[in-house]
């Protein structure tokens, strides 16, 4: 059944590539000099492969997003935690986080530039503004939904402030919690492009950048393709990860 | 198992409760919706705050919080953890007290026979039904062999036919842990089923302490009254009430 629909997902993928490649060829459409046909692109995407280039920047971009997302979603469970079941602390905290989460991760960039040069402390810094803020919110929407009555219960059966949390708040908000990994997970691929697009001399933003100066739109598209892929399977691992950790109690549809 | 006894317990419901519930005793706190039933449950549980003071075998234990009490409490929801299968939800209580792992297995399992539920170990909440959750929720209570236990309208939202059987085991296993309990209810039936007394309780206070033997012979209130009324006026299976069999009928006037 799961190969089926896989199959079935498949086909549109497959039809688009073949038109793409049709209409490419047959140069039916308008300014075909800067649309390759997919054949090319995948040629291209051997080549690069091959000598090493976007195997260097893929490297580069994912150390970037690894470290910064890590980093960045460890800091946000942690204080959404923290704000989420000590309301005295949100009270505090709250009205601070407020008037930064609504700035872009991109807006840091020139003050992060001057702070810390350019280097490979500017997009792991960017990627980890990126990630806090959303995974922070979600957290203490999470711990802040966990009925009150679960944590009366598992008081009433010994457990003390600690083992609550433990035991009976985060479990219950991991649900939460992965909608803001889910969601930065995909969006640090896409800062960390505009980052490097911008301001760092390596990864695949900074090879998108310089294919550009060369017109050349075969690894354009290529290094989109990456980003498209990069995007799809961090959310989907984040996804299984969540399937894997909450199916067997929630009432789950499908992932 | 200790006894309890509260001194002048007031809060925004309470109005100055003064009760005593002897060791291993059953005592049923019946009253209406709203009489201030479960938060006097709270009350003795720690779950709420209050003025005046709660003795467990005659030391305050106003100071202590809820985790150290060792009430197993039986909530009117039942709140059973639903990321736990129903082995861990009954082990909960002894794994966070760092039980060791082995003695809190046995003795979920122990309870899980104990009820009759062994089939259902590894089932999550989700998948039970009413009747099989508020079994879980009474075995997890019990299971970290708590000094007294409060059970709040556990029988609520069952079918009657349930409703019954489980009542009797709920009396058995009682009278088998020797464990002071106080069970709220607003069934004049359960109340008078399964209580060593029954405390009376209206508008936050207590109107009236008695066994269920004694307390309609001497009727301090409005709501006993009623209940013996509607108990007479009950139609046997011949469609007769016992009132109009016994020439009964109490006159309800006068009573507060």
């Amino acid at each position: 059944m799961k190969k089926i629909k896989a199959i079935h997902s498949l086909i549109p993928v497959l039809v688009f590539l073949l038109l793409w490649e049709v209409v490419t060829r047959l140069k039916l459409i308008p300014g075909h000099f800067f649309f390759p046909p997919f054949t090319v692109v995948i040629q291209e995407f051997y080549h690069l492969t091959a000598n090493g280039v976007l195997i260097d920047n893929f490297l580069s971009s994912l150390r970037r997003v690894l470290i910064g997302l890590s980093l960045g979603s460890i800091a946000g469970i942690t204080v959404g935690i923290l704000l989420g079941y000590e309301q005295n602390l949100h009270k505090i905290a709250h009205p601070i986080f407020s008037l930064f989460y609504p700035i872009p991760a991109l807006g840091w960039l020139p003050i992060l530039m001057l702070w810390f040069g350019i280097g490979e402390m500017l997009p792991i810094m960017i990627i980890f503004i990126c990630s806090f803020f959303p995974v922070l919110y979600n957290t203490v929407t999470g711990i802040k939904n966990v009925n009150r009555d679960f944590i009366k219960a598992a008081q009433t059966l010994g457990a003390s402030e600690w083992k609550v949390l433990t035991t009976v708040v985060i479990p219950l908000a991991l649900p939460n919690i992965f909608t803001g990994l889910r969601l930065e997970a995909g969006m640090a691929w896409r800062v960390i492009i505009a980052a490097e697009m911008v301001a760092i001399p390596t990864g695949i933003g900074a090879l998108l950048m310089r294919a550009e100066s060369l017109l050349r739109v075969d690894i354009i598209i290529v290094c989109l393709i990456v980003l498209a892929v990069m995007c799809l399977a961090f959310e989907k691992f984040f996804l299984y990860l969540e399937h894997k950790l909450t199916c067997k109690w929630r009432q789950y549809a499908q992932y | 198992m200790p006894s309890i006894r509260l001194k002048n317990i007031k809060n925004f419901i309470c109005g100055d409760i003064n009760l005593e519930i002897q060791d291993k005793e059953f005592l049923v706190l019946w009253g209406p919706t709203g009489a201030g039933k479960t938060t006097l449950l709270n009350v003795i549980a720690g779950l709420m705050e209050y003025e005046g003071t709660v003795l467990f075998d005659g030391v305050a234990v106003d100071e202590l919080p809820v985790y150290q009490r060792k009430a197993g409490y039986l909530f009117q929801n039942l709140i059973l953890f639903p990321h736990l299968d129903v082995k861990s939800n009954i082990a909960y209580g002894l794994t966070v007290q760092r039980k060791p792992k082995k003695e809190a297995e046995l003795k979920a399992e122990k309870l899980l026979k104990l009820m009759k539920i062994e089939h259902l170990s590894e089932r999550f909440p989700k998948d039970l039904s009413g009747g099989e959750k508020q079994r879980v929720a009474l075995a997890r209570a019990i299971a970290p062999s708590p000094e007294i236990l409060l059970l709040d309208e556990p029988l609520n939202n069952l079918d009657s036919h349930i409703a019954k059987y489980l009542r009797v085991e709920i009396r058995q296993l009682q009278r088998e842990l020797g464990i002071t309990t106080v069970y709220v209810t607003h069934c004049f039936e359960e109340a008078f089923a399964l209580a060593d007394r029954v405390a009376v309780l209206n508008n936050g206070k207590i109107v009236q302490v008695d066994s269920p033997e004694n307390i309609f012979e001497e009727i301090d209130c409005r709501m006993v009254a009623e209940a013996k009324y509607c108990n007479c006026h009950k139609e046997d299976e011949n469609g007769f009430s016992k009132a109009e069999l016994e020439g009964n009928n109490a006159s309800l006037c006068h009573l507060p």
